[in-house]
């Protein structure tokens, strides 16, 4: 009901702004041309981040001296500096490297803005989902390794068999949160000029001086795009509640 | 061979320290085949730990373990240490106070998951096994369920029978029906006799059931504070213990 409300006060203010809606939407679909980017970027991203989220949480749950000191390092160090910085060192201080690599690997320094922008948002948020998977993994009780453990299974089996299928659960929702920020995050590549979403409606708004109708075009795809993946994150925690949630209760208490 | 050819546990001076506390004081102790052992106590004296001892849930600080022929001597080269206690445990089943089962899993895919995944066993022959074990302990109705939906005594039979598909040389039970609704304790002390008195399973049982102990062990062994103080058979313990930290024990306790 509020937000009806708020819907008709903004599009009163709109009106006595003189919003230009049909230059809105004659430049939505160029706008809209970044969404697909937008995802893809986002969807490597965490594809990176996940398994780096892994390692990260695995090394600070390690015995192992050298990898609990690695997984520190890397969890404190992105954590520590502002994800812009790491962008632009990744897409415009590596290839500054380039001259010092043998030449077959200079390739490895000059990187395009997807691939840059894939592994600085895929780093950054492995760093913070590490700290996520590590508590995951810590809420699984004890009682449940000593249980695998009695049976036989070796460390990696309990691990990947016992303890983190059930960490899954408690680890997927704030992991979906983190996804809905790096869509929001991937914005920040278009300064370094990548063709996504924002760039493009930043790109648009300044050609024509009106920038206000291309950003709050911008904005609306991307409060769509991640209700949409609230609404399917929603459904997946659902399912995964299975086994935990008693449907009927047998005993009537 | 010497005189233990026919124990499948022998533990020889085991020790075990936390810290400053010593929690057990040198046990020796032989289980043979086919034998009911049951070790009963007061909380703190140590009972539990032995028995987390005999599978390495709690690794001994001097001594040795020897199980079905097995032998771990404390203070072994890391790599052949962890071999040796997989081998162990392979060997031994455990049944924990709580149950742990595993929730995210239906009590078929927790008792299967082990034989599967440990000895690489065919899915179908370990749920036939596993079906079979399910039945022994008369929860097979419950196969598709997840945890959550049993009751305890559900629970700790299927805990039970997770054990069993494992086929281990001897059940260790750490206080199995102390989580449990009194109302819930005799249908898990059925199962318990049953595999003792028909199946012929070598058992090691910390508990307070004095009743079971009395109908079920073959032997009782009296625990305090680290050290075994008595041990004797029922008939034997109950009426006539020996020492008087056993004979006050018991009498408080029956």
């Amino acid at each position: 009901m509020v937000w009806v409300l708020i819907f008709i006060v903004l599009a009163v203010l709109f009106a006595a702004f003189r919003f230009d809606t049909a230059f809105m939407l004659e430049w939505l679909p160029f706008i809209l041309g970044g969404v697909p980017l937008t995802i893809l970027i986002s969807v490597l991203g965490i594809l990176l981040a996940v398994p780096l989220a892994l390692l990260g949480a695995l090394g600070r749950l390690s015995k192992n001296p050298v990898f609990y000191g690695l997984s520190g390092f890397y969890v404190s160090f992105i954590r520590g500096t502002p994800l812009i910085v790491q962008i632009f060192f990744i897409y415009l201080g590596l290839p500054q490297l380039a001259q010092y690599a043998p030449g077959p690997l200079q390739g490895l320094f000059i990187l395009g803005t997807v691939t840059s922008g894939v592994l600085a948002l895929g780093i950054n948020y492995g760093a913070y989902l590490a700290e996520i998977f590590r508590a995951g993994i810590q809420s699984v009780g004890h009682g449940q390794v000593e249980a695998a453990q009695a049976l036989g299974m070796t460390r990696a089996q309990t691990m990947r068999r016992i303890v983190l299928p059930q960490a899954v659960r408690v680890i997927i929702p704030p992991t979906g949160n983190e996804f809905i920020a790096m869509i929001k995050d991937s914005a920040l590549l278009g300064i370094v000029g990548t063709q996504e979403l924002f760039y493009r409606a930043s790109k648009i708004g300044r050609q024509y001086f009106q920038n206000l109708e291309t950003l709050v075009v911008a904005a609306i795809i991307y409060w769509i795009l991640t209700s949409i993946f609230s609404y399917f994150q929603g459904r997946l925690e659902r399912r995964l509640s299975k086994g935990y949630v008693r449907e009927e209760d047998p005993h009537g208490h | 061979m010497d005189t233990d050819a026919h124990s499948i546990v022998s533990l020889r001076g085991l020790r075990k320290v936390f810290g400053e506390n010593e929690v057990l004081k040198g046990i020796d102790l032989d289980i043979a085949e086919g034998e009911v052992v049951v070790i009963f106590g007061r909380s703190g004296s140590g009972k539990s730990t032995l028995l987390r001892c005999i599978n390495f849930l709690e690794e001994p600080t001097a001594g040795s373990v020897e199980v079905d022929g097995v032998r771990y001597e404390a203070g072994q080269t890391s790599r052949a240490r962890r071999k040796t206690i997989r081998e162990i445990r392979s060997r031994t089943g455990m049944v924990f106070q709580e149950f742990n089962l595993f929730p995210h899993l239906s009590v078929i895919e927790n008792v299967v998951e082990a034989p599967t995944t440990v000895k690489g066993m065919p899915r179908e022959e370990a749920e036939e096994l596993g079906m079979r074990f399910l039945e022994k302990v008369g929860v097979t109705d419950k196969r598709d369920e997840y945890p959550i939906r049993l009751s305890g005594g559900q629970k700790q039979r299927v805990a039970i029978a997770r054990a069993l598909t494992m086929r281990p040389r001897v059940m260790l039970f750490d206080e199995p029906t102390s989580a449990l609704d009194p109302e819930l304790i005799g249908e898990v002390l059925a199962v318990m006799r049953d595999l003792a008195l028909e199946s012929g399973t070598t058992m090691v049982v910390v508990t307070h059931e004095m009743g079971f102990a009395r109908e079920v062990a073959d032997r009782m062994a009296f625990m305090h504070e680290g050290s075994l103080v008595e041990e004797g058979s029922p008939a034997e313990m109950v009426d006539g213990a020996k020492d008087p930290r056993t004979r006050r024990f018991l009498e408080a306790v029956l």
